[in-house]
C-alpha cells in the first residue's frame, strides 16, 4: 500500500535516512522503532510529503508522491507534537479540517465524543492543556475514515484513560483492515497494537519482520526485551564498524 | 485554494495588528489633511511617510505573520491540498490585510475631505510596495528557519532600499559629476522600488522642477505615457519576482 523507494534525505551534511526501502501492506499494523535521531519522524514526514527527500520515490496506493496531494486525503496523521492555530477554536478547526476534504462526508466522531470534545468546541487552542491537544490531534487522524493511519507517538502526554480509549480505537481499525504506523517509545503499547517490527539505526533498516519472527531470533519471549536486545546488538554492531573504520 | 484563502484571512484580519495599522493609517492621514488644504501638498506629504512607513511594516509584519502561522502552514502540508495554493493563500492573506489597512485608513480621510487623482495613485502605490516588501519578507523567511535572522533579513531589505541605496546613487552622481549620468540614474531607479515609487509620483505631482536637471530629464521621460506605462511595468517586475522566487523554494522546503 505503501513501498518507499531508494529514499535518500540528508540536512546539511547529515544523512537521516540512506537509500532506505520499505514497504507496507494493508491489513498490517507496524511499529517503527529505533533511537531518538534515527530518521522515524523524517521518514513519516517523507511519506506525507512534508519533507521533500533528496533522492528516491515513495508510492502510495499505486501513485507516485511526487508533485500528487491528493493521495493525502486517504491518510490520517497524528503528528508528535500536534501544533494549531492559535485563535482558532476546536469547534472551528475541526470544521476547516472537515473543509479541506469535501469530498468526505461521513465523519467518524467516536473518538470525539469519547474524549468529550464536543463538550468544549468553543475553546480557543491556545488555551489547552498538551492533553488535550493530543486528543484533538487523535479526533483528527481518525475523523475521516482514512485507509492508512500515521501515529507518531500517540499516547504521549495522554492521561491513562484516554490511552486506553485510544488503544481500543486503534485496534478497532487494525482489525478492520486499515494499514496502521505507529512510532512509539513504550514498547508494551506497541505489542499490543502492533503485528509487525521495523527497527532503524542511523538510517538503515536493522530487523524488519513480524513480531513473532522478532521474538524468535532474539530468543526472548517478551517484546521488551526482546527490543532491548535488538538495540543492544544494533549497538555492537556500530562499535564493530567503528573498530573497523579505525584499522 | 479559496478555502484556505478564507481561513488565512479570517485568522489575520482577527488579529490585533491589522486594526492598530489601520487606525495608525487613519491618524496619519487626518493629520496631514488637518494641516493643509491644498491636495497636492496633502499628497506629497501622505507620500513621503508612506514611502518610509508602508516598506517597513510589510517588511516586518510578512515575516512574523509567516512565523507565527508557522504551526497553519504544517497542518495545512499534512492535508490533501497543494503545496502552492498554501503558500499563495498565505502571502495573499498578508497582501490583502495590508492593502485594506492603506485604502480604509488613507480612503476615509479622502471621502471625507475630497481627493483627486494623484491620491488614488498614491493608494495604487502603497499597494504596489506592501506587495513588493511583503514578497522580500516572504523570500526571507522561506530561505531561513530561524525567525530572528529572518526579521533580519527583511529589515535590511528595507533599510537598503530606504536609505542606503539613495544614498549611494547621491555618491555616484556626486563623484562621476563630470560624465552625463541621466541614462544611468534613470537605470538606477529601476533597480529600487521604493524610488520607482517616488518617481512616478513626484511625476504625477508636476514638481520635478524641485528636483534641478535630473528631474527635468525625468519629467521627459515619465511624463509621456509610455514612461508611466514602462515604470509601472517594472514595478510590477518588482512585485512579481520575490513572490515566484519564494514560492519555489517553498515547494522544496522541508517542514
Amino acid at each position: 500500500m505503501i513501498s518507499v523507494r531508494n529514499i535518500s534525505k540528508k540536512f546539511g551534511k547529515l544523512d537521516v535516512l540512506k537509500e532506505f526501502n520499505l514497504e507496507f501492506e494493508a491489513g498490517k499494523s507496524y511499529a517503527l522503532m529505533g533511537p531518538n535521531g534515527s530518521g522515524k519522524t523524517t521518514l513519516i514526514k517523507i511519506i506525507l510529503g512534508m519533507v521533500i527527500p533528496n533522492k528516491g520515490d515513495v508510492i502510495v496506493q499505486g501513485e507516485s508522491i511526487k508533485n500528487n496531494f491528493k493521495y493525502r486525503s486517504n491518510i490520517g496523521y497524528m503528528p508528535q507534537i500536534g501544533r494549531y492555530p492559535d485563535n482558532m477554536k476546536i469547534g472551528q478547526l475541526f470544521r476547516m479540517m472537515q473543509d479541506m476534504r469535501p469530498e468526505i462526508k461521513e465523519y467518524d466522531v467516536e473518538l470525539m465524543e469519547s474524549f468529550g470534545l464536543n463538550q468544549m468546541m468553543d475553546k480557543p487552542m491556545h488555551t489547552l492543556s498538551g492533553g488535550t491537544r493530543q486528543k484533538v490531534s487523535a479526533a483528527l487522524a481518525f475523523m475521516f475514515n482514512a485507509d492508512i493511519l500515521i501515529l507518531d507517538e500517540p499516547t504521549a502526554g495522554l492521561d491513562p484513560m484516554a490511552v486506553e480509549t485510544l488503544k481500543n480505537k486503534i485496534k478497532k481499525e487494525r482489525d478492520s483492515g486499515k494499514l496502521i504506523l505507529i512510532t512509539s517509545h513504550i514498547l508494551s503499547e506497541l505489542d499490543e497494537l502492533t503485528d509487525q517490527a521495523i527497527y532503524i539505526f542511523e538510517g538503515d533498516i536493522f530487523f524488519n519482520d513480524s513480531v513473532a519472527m522478532l521474538k524468535e531470533t532474539t530468543g526472548e519471549e517478551r517484546f521488551t526485551t526482546a527490543i532491548a536486545r535488538l538495540m543492544e546488538w544494533s549497538l555492537k554492531k556500530k562499535q564493530t564498524k567503528t573498530e573497523l573504520s579505525h584499522v | 485554494m479559496f478555502k484556505l484563502l478564507k481561513y488565512s484571512l479570517y485568522d489575520i484580519l482577527k488579529s490585533r495588528f491589522a486594526i492598530l495599522y489601520t487606525i495608525f493609517m487613519v491618524l496619519v492621514a487626518v493629520s496631514i489633511y488637518q494641516v493643509s488644504e491644498d491636495l497636492s501638498k496633502v499628497s506629497l506629504s501622505l507620500l513621503n511617510i508612506m514611502l518610509m512607513i508602508v516598506p517597513l511594516i510589510a517588511a516586518v509584519f510578512a515575516t512574523t505573520h509567516f512565523f507565527n502561522n508557522l504551526e497553519f502552514t504544517e497542518l495545512m502540508l499534512a492535508q490533501p491540498v497543494k503545496r502552492r495554493n498554501v503558500f499563495l493563500s498565505q502571502i495573499l492573506a498578508v497582501i490583502i490585510m495590508l492593502s485594506a489597512a492603506i485604502v480604509i485608513g488613507f480612503g476615509i480621510p479622502m471621502l471625507i475631505w475630497g481627493a483627486d487623482e494623484s491620491i488614488l495613485i498614491l493608494l495604487a502605490i502603497g499597494i504596489a510596495l506592501s506587495i513588493v516588501f511583503a514578497g522580500l519578507a516572504f523570500l526571507a523567511s522561506v530561505m531561513t528557519r530561524d525567525k530572528a535572522k529572518a526579521i533580519g533579513i527583511s529589515l535590511s531589505f528595507w533599510i537598503y532600499f530606504s536609505l542606503i541605496y539613495d544614498g549611494f546613487v547621491l555618491y555616484l552622481i556626486y563623484s562621476l559629476s563630470d560624465f552625463p549620468l541621466e541614462k544611468t540614474t534613470l537605470g538606477l531607479v529601476f533597480l529600487n522600488p521604493v524610488d520607482l515609487g517616488r518617481i512616478i509620483m513626484l511625476m504625477k505631482l508636476d514638481i520635478s522642477t524641485l528636483m534641478g536637471y535630473t528631474g527635468a530629464f525625468f519629467q521627459n521621460f515619465f511624463g509621456s505615457a509610455q514612461g508611466i506605462l514602462l515604470s509601472s511595468f517594472i514595478l510590477l517586475i518588482w512585485m512579481s519576482w520575490p513572490v515566484a522566487t519564494a514560492m519555489r523554494i517553498f515547494k522544496r522546503k522541508d517542514f
